[in-house]
């Protein structure tokens, strides 16, 4: 399987994963461990002061954490609704984590988690000048892609469908008309995969890399769920580059018709 | 009492924001902040005074997808 280099950093993995809504930290670093993750995303999220949070940690020990485990860390701007507070937020991930990548998320709509189109290709277009190397959470638009590219972005990460909705492709076609038309970017579906079946699905379109979280973290059991997620990945993306074959609508035999014996 | 608003909480005033994150005793290194909705590097916090009804955004990394 070839490599993925996103923004000049050669990844192993082309599993992404997201680090919340799992039952325990052990857990999460089990996952993170056994599905081979290169990199996971993590949010910044106020401090509480003198006492512990809701998942375990406080944000000094889930820090900790995320350290032990090696891999590249993906800070998020997930809640913002503002393009200012979008690059504040990664003004500061990029401080305390020490990185310039950020997944940039602008919500336009609190039903559906939409992308605000508008403030992203803004947001994207301060942050670039700033030096930070975008990854852009956005809709298969294409062009607004057109707009995220010209800004700077180097890679898109488009929806499949609402974050955490594990519905799977919503709308295939527009996938893979973004597929073709972006052919040489990387291209990190984000957000509404929920079976390791989905992962092979868009992997297999030419996808370049999968970012999950819900479908692990709040599977029965999500070490054995990345696990599997990560199989997934890989096998659509060795069929992908084995160039599968067409489909036909009517039955073509395998065997040779040439040469039958007559026997009946 | 003079106060300032911390995570949306108020809390008792500090001069400025580095002496805020001592006395609330957090590290230095393991959070970022933001003063009524601006980014403050590390380096800048003992500079940066403070004044009675100041909005601080004290944030760390969290769990997230």
């Amino acid at each position: 399987m070839a490599a993925l280099t996103l923004y000049g950093q050669e990844v192993r993995s082309r599993l992404l994963l997201g680090t919340a809504r799992y039952p325990s930290p052990a857990c999460l670093q089990e996952a993170v461990e056994k599905a081979h993750v290169d990199i996971v995303t993590v949010s910044l999220r106020r401090e509480t002061i003198g006492m512990q949070r809701g998942e375990g940690l406080s944000g000094q020990g889930f820090w900790r954490l995320i350290k032990q485990l090696g891999v590249h860390v993906l800070p998020n701007t997930a809640g913002c609704h503002s393009v200012r507070e979008a690059v504040t937020t990664a003004q500061m991930a990029r401080e305390i984590l020490g990185t310039d990548w950020i997944k940039l998320e602008v919500i336009g709509d609190d039903q559906t988690l939409h992308p605000d189109i508008f403030g992203l290709v803004e947001a994207a277009e301060i942050l670039v000048k700033e030096g930070f190397k975008v990854f852009p959470y956005t809709t298969t638009d294409l062009g607004v892609a057109e707009r995220l590219l010209r800004a700077g972005c180097q890679l898109l990460m488009p929806w499949a469908a609402p974050i955490g909705s594990g519905q799977g492709i919503s709308h295939r076609s527009a996938l893979r008309t973004m597929r073709q038309s972006f052919a040489d970017i990387p291209l990190i579906i984000d957000a509404g995969i929920g079976r390791p079946s989905h992962a092979v699905d868009v992997m297999e379109m030419g996808f370049d890399a999968v970012l999950l979280n819900t479908a692990v973290a709040q599977a029965g059991d999500p070490v054995r769920m990345a696990h599997a997620f990560a199989q997934a990945i890989e096998a659509g993306r060795t069929a992908y580059e084995a160039d599968p074959m067409e489909s036909f609508s009517s039955a073509i035999s395998a065997s040779p018709l040439m040469g039958r014996g007559k026997l009946g | 009492m003079t106060q300032l608003k911390v995570n949306g909480e108020w809390h008792p005033f500090s001069e400025t924001l580095g002496a805020l994150i001592k006395d609330l005793a957090l590290d230095q290194a393991s959070v970022a902040t933001a003063l009524n909705g601006q980014f403050v590097p590390a380096v800048k916090r003992d500079d940066t005074v403070l004044h009675a009804g100041d909005e601080v955004e004290v944030l760390a990394p969290m769990q997230g997808g």
